[in-house]
Order: structure tokens, then C-alpha cells, then sequence
């Protein structure tokens, strides 16, 4: 098990405007090694927008995205090696098999063996349909993937936008179980989540944003 | 760890958009028909004169490919931003300038090279003789890559627009008329007997001019569509 060296990231006061809607006023959040955030509120509170601000995607309006201390504006790319962003789609491709988008989706950020592939497939119970085409899974088996793609990152800040949805009971152990070990390594996770998420051995900090 | 050299990420990412090209075998034969069938309607409607064919066969293989080469341009970043796989490009921590070019590379092959390979033939239907060829085919060569580079800018700009596609033929092809210029030029010049040298170099000029500055434009435009 391979530990990481997470040195946190922090964001305050993150002002964003959706055109005329005030999103997100004035959010503060942080995260450091071996945290788990949990961002909760009601429907359009700005859980999702607030995500895409953490993971650089979005650049606020007002507001600060620190990162080991520093801004992170001039070094995005290597911010964005750091993580591994599990949004609200999948970003599977359907013509290709669950194996291949992984091999093309984690190939991008490291050296990833078919073995391992293997193994992330079997760590999310679809040992047997990983060489199905995506378009000929189940909404729950794409989201297994994902999260296979997820735990393959090795990026120690995990940023997992409703990351039970679809998922059967057994899944959403599977989901809270990968988290509890990238904890575990010394990693962080931040996740929007309508239930309190259950992590063994980690309790989640809670965020509530107001709608 | 093993982290991937921005080489070897493009690498990838230009055999992951063949790949998936070739799944989808339209995308590639659409473009290549759309040209044969409009540099057929030429003939159709001037009627068969071999001479005046010849006399205009620089401008009507450049409309035709432009054209053809644009119909592509939209397939270009559209799924990668419908199934959210952009966002994992972006955030695949690779230089998004060096991805975009990987990417319109792929899109090149697919949809530009065909109408390369294809153009000494219709040439040849338009009565282009058998030494003017090379001029044709360089020359379509450098427009369409021309109109790749240039285009993905345009396919970056406009994904955030659910009709996107009319806005981007209105906002690349004003930017791709010089080029248009030039290389109907070189085409006149080689069917005339002439030289092509000069035209086909300001060409080249124009696609080196494309290729090194494009990519930057494209990442700046991809992020401010997935925002």
C-alpha cells in the first residue's frame, strides 16, 4: 500500500454566480490528509458547483483554492494530477469495453498494467464483465467503474460527486470501502452526498451549504 | 509511481480517437461521399465541358473539401463533453494544449486524410491533368489540415451551444478564406502548366502559423466550456 504525501488544500470565501443566481456565497472548506469531507445541503445548493471549484474545473468569482499553502492558478495541471474527479456522469465511453476506457482513462495519468486493470475490476465485483461494452452495463455496474477508474488514479485527493448513486447496497459498500482504504494510505476525500456516507474507521466532517 | 510523459498521453489519446472512430465507420465515409457528391454537382450544373471544368476545378475541389472537412468538425469534442469525458482530460493533469493537439490530429486523419486520398481522383473526373496532381494533392493536404487546426478552435468555442454546429461554419470558414485563396491558386497554376511552389509555401506557412498557436486557443476554449 503505497502512501501518499498530501500536503491539503483549502478554499475560502468562494463566491460563484450562475448568471444571475448567487451559487455559492462566501464557502469555506479544507481538507488534509486522511479527511473525509462531506458536502451535504438540499437541491441546488451549489454541492456540485462547489466540487468543481475544489477540483479547478470552475474558477470562482471570488475566493481563494489553496494547495499545500499556495494559489493554485499557475500550477492547474500538476493540481489536477494530484486528483481524481468522479463527476456526476461517468465519462465511460459506451463503445468501449469497462478494461479499455479504463486503460485509456488512468493511461493519461500513469503507467497502468493489465494486471492491475484486473484487479480493479474484480475490487468492484465486475470481474466477469469487463469486457463488456459500457453501453451494455447497468447504470450502477458504469458507476462501479468509475470508481474503479477512481481508485486506479493513485491521486491522493479524491473528489467523488454522489458517489453512491446507483449503487445497490452491496456497491455502496464496495464505494465506502475503497474510500476507507484511500484513507487510510493517508489520502483525502471530499464528497457531495444526500446520506451521511458511512465510511468504516473514517467518521466524515460535514459541510452544510444553505440553499 | 510511473506518471506519463505528455508524449506518450498524446500518444494515447490519438490511437483512443481512431479506435473510436473506426467503431463508428460514418464518421469517416460521411465527409469522403459529401465531397464526391458535391464536386459531382459541378458538372451537374455547369454541364460536362471538359475545358471549363478544368479551368475551375481549383476552386470546386477547395469548396468541396472545406465543406466536407467542416461537416466533421462538430463530432470533434461534442461526445467527449456529452459522456464527460472532457472534464477527465482536463483534469488528467497533461497539458491540455498538447492533448487538444493530439486530438485534432486524430481528427485529421479521420475526416481530413480521406478527402486528401480521394482528391487526385475527383481531380482527375474534373479533367485536372495527370502533372497536376501532386499540386492537388499537397495542396488539399495542407488546406484540410489547415482547416483542422483552425476549426478545433471554433468546435472548442461553440460546445457549450446546444446548436452549435451553424455558428461554427459561420466563425472557421471566414478564418480559413486565405488559405482558400491560396490553394485554389496552386491548383489553377498546376493545371495552367505554371509553377505551384509560391502558393503551396504560403500555405505551408499559413498551416505552421495554425499549428503552433491552435492548441493553446483550443485549451483556453475547452476550459471555458466546461465551466
Amino acid at each position: 500500500m503505497q502512501a501518499f504525501n498530501f500536503s491539503g488544500i483549502s478554499a475560502s470565501g468562494v463566491q460563484v454566480w450562475r448568471g444571475e443566481r448567487h451559487v455559492l456565497r462566501g464557502v469555506s472548506a479544507a481538507a488534509a490528509a486522511g479527511d473525509c469531507l462531506h458536502v451535504a445541503g438540499p437541491n441546488g445548493a451549489g454541492k456540485t458547483t462547489l466540487l468543481r471549484v475544489l477540483a479547478g474545473l470552475l474558477v470562482p468569482e471570488e475566493g481563494a483554492l489553496l494547495w499545500g499553502g499556495s494559489r493554485i492558478d499557475s500550477r492547474r495541471d500538476d493540481y489536477a494530477a494530484s486528483l481524481s474527479f468522479l463527476a456526476h456522469s461517468d465519462a465511460l465511453k459506451s463503445d468501449f469495453t469497462a478494461r479499455e476506457n479504463l486503460r485509456y482513462e488512468v493511461g493519461l495519468r500513469r503507467q497502468v498494467s493489465a494486471a492491475e486493470i484486473t484487479d480493479a475490476l474484480a475490487g468492484v465485483g465486475l470481474a466477469a464483465s469487463g469486457d463488456q461494452p459500457a453501453r451494455s452495463l447497468s447504470a450502477g455496474q458504469r458507476r462501479r467503474v468509475a470508481l474503479a477508474r477512481v481508485s486506479l488514479s493513485a491521486a491522493p485527493l479524491w473528489i467523488l460527486d454522489e458517489p453512491f448513486t446507483n449503487l445497490d447496497s452491496d456497491g455502496q459498500g464496495v464505494a465506502a470501502e475503497l474510500i476507507a482504504i484511500h484513507l487510510d494510505a493517508g489520502g483525502a476525500a471530499i464528497m457531495a452526498a444526500h446520506q451521511p456516507p458511512s465510511i468504516p474507521r473514517h467518521p466524515a466532517r460535514r459541510l452544510d451549504l444553505a440553499a | 509511481m510511473n506518471r506519463v510523459s505528455a508524449a506518450q498521453a498524446m500518444a494515447l489519446l490519438y490511437r483512443r480517437d481512431l479506435v473510436l472512430a473506426f467503431r463508428h465507420w460514418d464518421q469517416v465515409f460521411q465527409p469522403l461521399l459529401f465531397f464526391a457528391m458535391v464536386t459531382t454537382l459541378f458538372p451537374l450544373a455547369l454541364g460536362p465541358e471538359l475545358d471549363e471544368l478544368r479551368s475551375l476545378a481549383g476552386g470546386v475541389l477547395w469548396v468541396g473539401a472545406l465543406l466536407a472537412a467542416l461537416l466533421g468538425l462538430d463530432f470533434l469534442f461534442r461526445s467527449d463533453q456529452a459522456d464527460g469525458a472532457l472534464e477527465q482530460l482536463l483534469l488528467s493533469g497533461q497539458p491540455v494544449a498538447l492533448l487538444a493537439a493530439a486530438k485534432g490530429a486524430a481528427h485529421w486523419t479521420v475526416c481530413g486524410l480521406p478527402l486528401v486520398l480521394a482528391s487526385p481522383f475527383i481531380a482527375i473526373a474534373l479533367g485536372v491533368p495527370f502533372s497536376a496532381l501532386c499540386a492537388v494533392v499537397l495542396s488539399i493536404a495542407l488546406g484540410t489540415g489547415i482547416l483542422s487546426a483552425i476549426g478545433a478552435i471554433g468546435a472548442a468555442l461553440t460546445l457549450g451551444l446546444r446548436r452549435g454546429s451553424m455558428l461554427l461554419s459561420l466563425l472557421v470558414l471566414p478564418l480559413v478564406m486565405p488559405a482558400l485563396i491560396f490553394g485554389a491558386r496552386a491548383i489553377d497554376a498546376a493545371v495552367l502548366g505554371d509553377s505551384a511552389r509560391g502558393p503551396l509555401l504560403l500555405l505551408a506557412a499559413m498551416l505552421v502559423l495554425a499549428l503552433t498557436l491552435a492548441p493553446f486557443a483550443i485549451a483556453a476554449a475547452l476550459r471555458i466550456s466546461a465551466e
